[in-house]
């Protein structure tokens, strides 16, 4: 059994009056995916976005319960969501690289956090990340062009740069190729694989053929509720729970 | 079958004129609109453009006369030059335009053809050339408003004489001198550097475009720092409760007041209260400013919100603080509407009057400003000014700083578009 990098425990999130999720407790493994499936606004991004705090952002959002990685509670007081958020990286559903060169996207990161002491070690961080999203033999001519004249698939990879640029433990992605095409996504998906091997990745996706793809777990989530999680064959050859079992054969969601 | 697709024909048909008709409608509102502006520049523009020439007499001056030997002036210093008594000398140099005449009157009524500066002009002719003057020199003198206007073919001659304020012996003089050729156009200089004067042909615009400059310059300096950064702190980091509703209402409506009343608070708080100086585009940009304010803090805010929030998540999910996601990523890319939206204010700030009556810029200035702490007046109320004055030389005048101040304002304008143009961010 690999070790336990992130833990869930009875997670309540209620945007004002509304609740969205419901006693959520799920554990996720160190450098493994794990994707989250469930139909549209069933809680999986809400879930993913309390991990790096990103829910902070809403004001009317408020998180019950406890999430831990590496055994320290994200929500205690004493933690800085900045110093947080450099170890739990984010890629979004729709790539937003900032209106800046590609250099400058991924260099962002480590220039607020002081990573790079010097330019040289500042390249050297750009080109490695951009080497590891696999991007960089496709703008290696361009590094000072705009980040926003790059296709789709390309922005994407440069999101994920730019995430891995200071050097997180964890990936969120969210959604990361729904608005990508079949190739793109291929590519992404092959990304994953090699970032597995030093990151800890979750993968909000709302295509059970990647999650079956790409992932080690799988979380289902209906209505606020994770209905289920476990290994991912085990989830898609053999749910234990019903709903599981008409999701994923396709009859609602 | 066919009966149907008649009626389809038909319809279309129908629809494809109503739209044609839409069309002309639009155009029309357009052309109306364009039409009056037209005229507006046509108008201001005929009616102003003489006043940037003006009318100058040649007239030979004895300096002889004055001293034994000219090169003495060159030892002279300014002062003494302005301790010379000239008064005599000057006129009797303009009556030996018409050596003939005798009478005390006539001579009165010669006198009356030049600015009543001419002795001034003489000795600033020679001050400035004291090193070199000959026995007898020919100095351009500025005719009065009256001849200026009659050169200009403003002013009409057949009237009678006791409605004119021209006499018919003055139009003798004017025309004869017509005839001699001493009698020219120049570029209307001092038009453009000069404070205003009781005088038509001496008032200037120069102490209104300093006075709108400096007054230009306090709004910028004081509402756009302010503007921008009420306008960040409201978009992006105010909590959204009664409290910042009750303050984002308030701010439109202080868009909506009327521009007076910022006057009469100026008036009451400014100069009454904190005593600051009357009249003086300090206070005038501070009225101007508060005026400005709302302006820029919505256009800055509509910029700030037209940023799409994933460039915000961005920069956060990398770990930014929230001012740094701000200042680095959002500040930036509103920064050209920003910018437009304060041009846009300064350009309404300039073109302001009401206010500018109630906290005395409305005054009687001669000299240029040097400071914003010096009285002044600005151009719209120069213009306001002199539309109330029944001399014609005014009435050109009053078209020509309308046009000064319309050129003003459409240089702001391009520079706002310029801006835009320039810095908008291309996704």
């Amino acid at each position: 059994m690999k070790s336990i990098k992130i833990k869930a425990d009875n997670l309540n999130v209620y945007y004002g009056e509304k609740q969205a999720l419901f006693d959520v407790s799920m554990y996720m493994e160190e450098k493994q995916v794990t994707a989250l499936i469930g139909p549209s606004g069933c809680g999986k991004s809400t879930f993913i976005r309390c991990l790096n705090r990103m829910n902070d952002v809403i004001d009317i959002c408020k998180v019950q319960g406890k999430i831990e990685i590496d055994g320290n509670d994200i929500y205690a007081p004493d933690m800085q969501v900045e110093q947080l958020r450099e170890r739990v990286g984010m890629v979004f559903q729709k790539p937003n690289p900032f209106p800046k060169s590609i250099f400058e996207n991924v260099a962002y990161g480590p220039r607020i956090h002081g990573i790079a002491e010097h330019k040289s070690d500042l390249e050297e961080i750009v080109v490695t990340s951009l080497k590891k999203a696999a991007l960089f033999d496709e703008v290696k001519d361009r590094l000072y062009d705009a980040g926003t004249g790059l296709s789709g698939g390309q922005q994407q990879r440069l999101c994920i740069a730019r995430a891995i640029s200071v050097n997180p433990d964890i990936i969120l992605m969210d959604e990361p190729c729904s608005a990508l095409d079949p190739i793109a996504t291929a590519r992404i998906e092959e990304l994953m694989g090699d970032l597995k091997t030093e990151y800890t990745i979750i993968i909000v996706t709302h295509s059970m053929q990647q999650a079956a793809r790409v992932s080690s777990r799988t979380g289902f989530f209906h209505l606020g509720k994770l209905v289920e999680v476990d290994k991912t064959e085990t989830i898609f050859s053999n749910p234990s729970d019903q709903r599981t079992q008409d999701y994923i054969t396709g009859r609602f969601g | 079958m066919t009966d149907r697709i008649e009626q389809r024909i038909n319809s279309l048909n129908k629809r494809l004129n109503s739209e044609k008709r839409f069309r002309i409608y639009c155009i029309g509102a357009m052309s109306f609109a364009l039409a009056w502006v037209l005229i507006l520049f046509l108008n201001i523009f005929s009616s102003g453009y003489s006043a940037f020439y003006r009318t100058v007499i040649q007239v030979d001056v004895p300096f002889l006369n004055l001293i034994e030997d000219t090169t003495q002036f060159s030892e002279m210093s300014s002062e003494d030059i302005n301790n010379l008594s000239m008064y005599s000398f000057s006129k009797k140099a303009i009556y030996g335009l018409f050596p003939d005449i005798e009478e005390k009157k006539d001579k009165k009524m010669l006198i009356r053809l030049f600015s009543i500066e001419f002795e001034q002009e003489i000795r600033e002719f020679l001050k400035s050339n004291k090193s070199n003057i000959d026995e007898t020199e020919t100095i351009y003198l500025t005719a009065s408003d009256d001849v200026d206007q009659v050169n200009k073919g403003n002013y009409p001659r057949d009237l009678d004489e006791d409605k004119r304020r021209i006499k018919d012996i003055q139009l003798l003089f004017f025309d004869d001198l017509v005839d001699r050729g001493l009698v020219s156009y120049e570029f209307n200089l001092p038009f453009l550097m000069r404070g205003d004067s009781r005088e038509p042909e001496l008032a200037g615009v120069g102490g209104s475009i300093v006075g709108s400059l400096f007054t230009i310059l306090v709004v910028l300096i004081l509402s756009f720092p302010i503007g921008i950064f009420a306008a960040i702190y409201l978009e992006e980091f105010a909590p959204k409760n009664r409290v910042t509703d009750f303050i984002e209402i308030n701010i439109n409506n202080l868009a909506a007041v009327p521009s007076i009343v910022f006057g009469l608070l100026g008036l009451g708080i400014i100069l009454n209260t904190f005593g600051l100086p009357r009249s003086t585009p300090l206070v005038g940009g501070i009225v101007l400013s508060l005026m400005t304010l709302p302006t820029i803090i919505i256009a800055t805010r509509a910029s700030l919100r037209a940023v799409p929030p994933s460039i915000r998540e961005g920069a956060l999910a990398v770990g930014a603080t929230k001012m740094q996601a701000v200042m680095h990523h959002v500040v930036p890319v509103a920064m050209p509407g920003a910018l437009t939206g304060t041009i846009i204010g300064l350009a309404q700030a300039l073109g302001e009057t009401a206010p500018l009556l109630l906290i005395g810029m409305v005054a009687f200035v001669v000299d240029v400003p040097q400071t914003p702490l010096d009285a002044s007046a600005s151009l719209p109320v120069q213009v306001y000014l002199w539309s109330e004055s029944a001399e014609r030389g005014y009435v050109e005048k009053t078209s020509a700083t309308i046009m000064m101040l319309l050129g003003f304002l459409i240089l702001m304008n391009l520079a706002a578009v310029l801006i835009r143009r320039k810095f908008e961010t291309k996704w």
